[in-house]
């Protein structure tokens, strides 16, 4: 196997650090019967197709069940994908064995949401930081202790307590054993996994002021996920949107708010809080009805046809292709056959689908 | 249901089968004296030889094991080696004894062990918890031949030589015969398996018990204005239980060996004092026959747990 | 230097903090006069906070102190040999029997009295501990040895392995222990090797059915998760991440388990299948005596009573051992 070292770097030329390919991931449902032909799947990840650039902080949005967590573990190859394929630095890696996969894991690293359930509770966290050291065989004991204790300088930790137990920090603390821990072997690119989400919200920009700092210093590329818009509109340069086990929207970030081009992006946005109340008042809030549909029987065509307030016939039988739109730049793609225009009012649509459960209501304060 | 009852059965008659050979193989494997002692010191290899093939013991190992489970199946577990008497004959004989026995036993250690477990959950730390817990703990300790010898010693010997005649040393009477002599006969071993078992009840009651009061629906109840014995009958006793039941199923497998002792001790010819004979006289088809009927009954023990396991918890029925 | 609100840095030092503030009010005087400087709360493991409730649990030091007494009985058994002058096998027809052939009662030469060939019953059970205590360490820490291996590995990998190894265990579970122990042994001659892979054999079982039911419940943490991120291997996760999580309550369980193997040898001795004589071993004492507990109760009660302590002292100590390790019992209790 080629030796990541004397690969050219997929850096100098340009290319993608991270290419995803029509991923799919699907879990078969264990049902309970004896005998069963026809087992159902739970389209976690239903063809997926990425980009992320070397340096660049691509923000995964989405909300809970949209599949953003099982594309994380797909890219770590904590989970075999079904199908589809994942270029990392130039190399295929989609059907690794573990072995093969072990120097990769060298460059790709994971940070977990749940402060509390990602570190074990019986090992000391200096045992924890040093632990990627030891699973690959690097470096003395002593080699280990010191390079633990300047990682935990990195993150803001006091060095001294490199024989404590997880239980006595704080989350934020924890957030940043996680990060020392994933800094360890210097890697190429850290996938995020809403790693904020659990924390307190004064908390919450200490930990990402720490990403982006290390971000800059160690010249990282992070795979940012999170269902907080605000916090990924301050972290990422480009954002990709998932709905449903699908991407419907990626583009640069600024793009992604001011040119927004698929209808759940906007409601999503439009969901997010203004500070200034004049504007707050006056826009549109889109409520969308109904509950995401399951994701064993996702519906035919658009995934979301089913809430859309701009549902057309022919939203239901075909599947939007992942493309620019309306003229937009290549980087800016949409899945939608009937994108937004700039300044368009969404709230005066109307579905002209049967099978839809979308209210559409507005909310003109601004009449008052 | 069904589903789940099949597959238990089919699951529990694997299991029975690889006991089988595990059985057989332990037996029938090593070196095999009895030809030689049935034959005695003087025999010459001829008659041992003679004695062999009359027993079947020459033939290829295979053979031997196929007839085995072959007559198994047919109810024939053999005769034993010195009298020629079948061996199902020799269970059927014991097994009312042992059955006796473990029954009587078994409802008085669930009324004691449940019972006081949950008089110690409802008081903790009152006079009554921890004089029921050192008790509990004492008898936990206590290894089922020592009391047994110390009832023999004060409730037998002590009474009797005091003229007070109550408890026989031992030997039994059919239920047929005469019912009272019979649970005469019985009461001390009863209590003896009992108490000591009693005591894991005890203890495995009062902490499930705890455990359970302390959770918020009983707190529910409780200021629902229901009275106090309701909450606890009804509403705690009945998630309690099912470790209760667990251990039962264990411990109901477990008992045929556990009888051992106590049949020794009081000189019950039930199924475990048999089973001793017969390995003091090396008679091996009763102690296989023993064996596998006990192995059997400890399998459909189980089984029946599950069921019940089932019938009280409905998730287990989807796994 | 800390990037973080250094009034948080930890929730120790949080409290340091407040304590190293002088308070106002009534205790700001006494404070003034004498100022100790508060001391640092050092972060303590879990075993260092269980070890330490165990230290306060009267009930499991007396046990334990119990324990280590019986042990030394165990370990300086000649000591008792030279301070009555009596071998533990050595039989005295002439000064230990009646005129009768019976066992003598407690005495000044024989202090617990003799048994039916005139041996010391003292001496005897001084010994007797010897082969408790061995067989009650020793198989525990085989059974528990295998039954955590195979336990872990059941758990964690799971798959065929998990189902193999789950079957193997009902199969040896559905088995009835002492009916096959017992012919097992008669087989093989009594000896104590023998007993102790006996006895283990047939317990490794239950511990390897617990660890597997933990096991499969940590499988799905997220640290489990993050070590497989890092590259980590099935067994190096089972042995350095699983491994300490099952840790508390297998010790828990081996320290129960003790009790319950010493009684089982002693049965198993009781049966005549323990040790070959002349060995000196509480069973088998208690076997000998059966036949003349209406005239040398002493020869009975004795070798019992040692038998019931060691194994209560067992039990109490194991069920402090379990309160340390979870000390939800207490707080149940404290309402």
């Amino acid at each position: 196997m080629t030796n990541p070292a004397t690969t050219p770097a997929a850096t100098s030329t340009g290319d993608p650090l991270l290419r995803l390919e029509d991923v799919r991931k699907l879990f078969p449902v264990h049902s309970s019967s004896l005998t069963n032909r026809d087992r159902d799947f739970v389209h976690a990840v239903d063809g997926v197709d990425l980009e992320v650039r070397p340096g660049e902080t691509l923000g995964l949005v989405g909300e809970t069940g949209c599949g953003k967590s099982t594309l994380a573990r797909c890219i770590a190859r904590l989970y075999d994908v079904t199908s589809g394929k994942i270029t990392f630095d130039g190399r295929d890696v989609t059907t690794l064995s573990r072995k093969q996969m072990r120097p990769i894991r060298r460059e790709v690293q994971m940070i977990f949401q749940d402060p509390y359930g990602s570190l074990n509770p019986r090992r000391r966290v200096g045992s924890i930081i040093g632990d990627p050291f030891s699973i690959h065989g690097i470096g003395s004991r002593q080699e280990r202790k010191r390079r633990v204790q300047e990682l935990m300088e990195v993150v803001g930790l006091n060095p001294e307590h490199y024989n404590r137990f997880p239980a006595e920090f704080s989350g934020g603390q924890r957030q940043r054993i996680g990060v020392a821990r994933a800094l360890a072997l210097r890697p190429k690119m850290l996938i995020c996994d809403e790693p904020v989400s659990a924390l307190d919200v004064s908390i919450q920009a200490q930990v990402i002021n720490l990403l982006l700092d290390l971000q800059d210093e160690f010249g990282l590329t992070y795979v940012f996920i999170s269902h907080d818009l605000s916090v990924v509109r301050h972290v990422s340069d480009r954002v990709a949107v998932m709905y449903l086990g699908k991407v419907v929207e990626t583009a640069d970030v600024d793009e992604l708010f001011e040119t927004t081009r698929h209808p759940y992006t906007k409601s999503l946005l439009s969901a997010l809080p203004v500070p200034d109340p004049d504007i707050a008042d006056s826009r549109q809030r889109i409520i969308l009805a109904g509950d995401v549909p399951s994701p064993i029987k996702p519906p035919s065509g658009c995934r979301f046809h089913t809430r859309c307030p701009k549902a057309r016939p022919d939203c239901v039988k075909v599947l939007p292709p992942l493309e620019p739109v309306l003229g937009d730049p290549p980087t800016h793609s949409a899945a939608c056959l009937h994108p937004l225009e700039v300044g368009e009012d969404m709230s005066r649509s109307t579905p002209q689908i049967d099978d839809t459960e979308t209210v559409v209501q507005l909310r003109e304060e601004g009449a008052k | 249901m069904i589903r789940f009852l099949i597959r238990r059965t089919l699951l529990g008659i694997f299991v029975l089968w690889l006991i089988t050979m595990a059985v057989f193989g332990l037996f029938y494997v090593t070196p095999n004296n009895v030809a030689r002692t049935l034959a005695g010191r003087q025999a010459t290899p001829a008659t041992i030889h003679l004695i062999q093939e009359r027993l079947g013991l020459d033939q290829p190992l295979w053979k031997q094991y196929f007839d085995f489970v072959g007559n198994a199946l047919h109810g024939n577990l053999g005769y034993d080696y010195y009298h020629q008497v079948p061996v199902t004959t020799i269970i059927a004989q014991a097994l009312p004894i042992t059955v006796s026995l473990s029954l009587g036993a078994a409802i008085l250690w669930m009324i004691i062990g449940v019972g006081n477990g949950v008089i110690s959950a409802v008081r903790p730390r009152s006079i009554a918890d921890r004089g029921l817990t050192v008790f509990s703990l004492v008898f936990y300790s206590m290894p089922t031949f020592v009391l047994g010898l110390l009832f023999l010693y004060f409730l037998y010997f002590k009474l009797t030589l005091a003229g007070y005649d109550w408890f026989p040393a031992g030997g039994y009477v059919p239920l047929t015969d005469d019912p009272a002599q019979w649970a005469r006969s019985l009461i001390l071993p009863w209590f003896t398996l009992a108490l000591v078992l009693a005591a894991t009840y005890t203890r495995l009651t009062r902490g499930s018990m705890l455990d359970v009061l302390s959770e918020d629906y009983i707190r529910t109840a409780r200021s629902k204005g229901i009275r106090e014995r309701r909450v606890v009958m009804r509403h705690g006793l009945r998630s309690a239980l099912t470790p209760v039941v667990t251990q039962f199923g264990i411990d109901l497998g477990q008992l045929i060996g556990g009888v051992v002792v106590t049949e020794t001790v009081f000189s019950l010819p039930g199924l475990g004092k048999t089973s001793i004979d017969a390995i003091n006289q090396q008679d091996l088809p009763v102690i296989v026959g023993i064996v596998l009927f006990a192995s059997a009954a400890v399998v459909l023990a189980n089984i029946l747990v599950d069921v019940v396991y089932a019938v009280l918890d409905p998730r287990v029925r989807l796994h | 230097m800390n990037a973080e609100n250094p009034k948080a840095e930890t929730l120790r030092e949080d409290v340091e903090h407040a304590e190293r503030v002088p308070t106002t009010g009534e205790s700001a005087g006494a404070r003034t006069v004498a100022a100790v400087p508060a001391k640092k709360i050092e972060g303590r493991s879990p075993w260092a906070l269980a070890w330490d409730r165990l230290r306060r649990d009267k009930v499991a030091m007396i046990s334990l102190l119990i324990i280590v007494l019986i042990a030394l009985m165990a370990i300086f058994a000649p000591v008792f040999t030279a301070w009555t002058g009596h071998p533990p096998n050595e039989q005295y027809h002439s000064t230990g029997l009646t005129l009768n052939g019976l066992p003598k009662p407690p005495s000044s030469t024989f202090y617990l009295g003799t048994d039916d060939l005139g041996r010391d019953v003292l001496v005897r059970i001084a010994y007797g501990a010897r082969i408790s205590l061995l067989v009650g360490v020793i198989a525990t820490l085989i059974t528990v040895a295998i039954g955590v291996v195979v336990g872990l590995a059941a758990g964690f990998l799971g798959g065929l392995v998990d189902t193999a190894l789950a079957r193997l265990i009902d199969v040896v579970l559905s088995v009835p222990f002492l009916l096959v122990a017992i012919a097992l042994v008669s087989i093989t001659g009594p000896s104590l090797t023998v007993t102790i892979l006996v006895i283990g054999f047939f317990s490794w079982a239950s511990v390897a059915r617990i660890v597997r039911g933990q096991v499969l419940s940590l499988r799905e943490r997220e640290f489990v998760e993050a070590a497989r991120s890092l590259g980590a291997g099935s067994s190096r996760i089972m042995f350095v991440d699983i491994l300490p999580n099952v840790l508390a309550q297998v010790i828990v369980y081996t320290t129960l388990l003790i009790p319950v193997v010493i009684v089982v040898q002693a049965t198993l001795s009781f049966l005549g299948l323990g040790l070959p004589p002349p060995t000196a071993d509480w069973g088998g004492m208690i076997s000998e005596g059966q036949a003349y507990y209406r005239v040398a109760w002493w020869f009975v009660l004795f070798p019992s009573v040692a038998l019931v302590i060691t194994t209560l002292a067992f039990n109490l100590f194991g069920d402090g051992v379990r309160d340390a390790f979870d000390p939800r019992t207490d707080q149940l209790l404290n309402k």
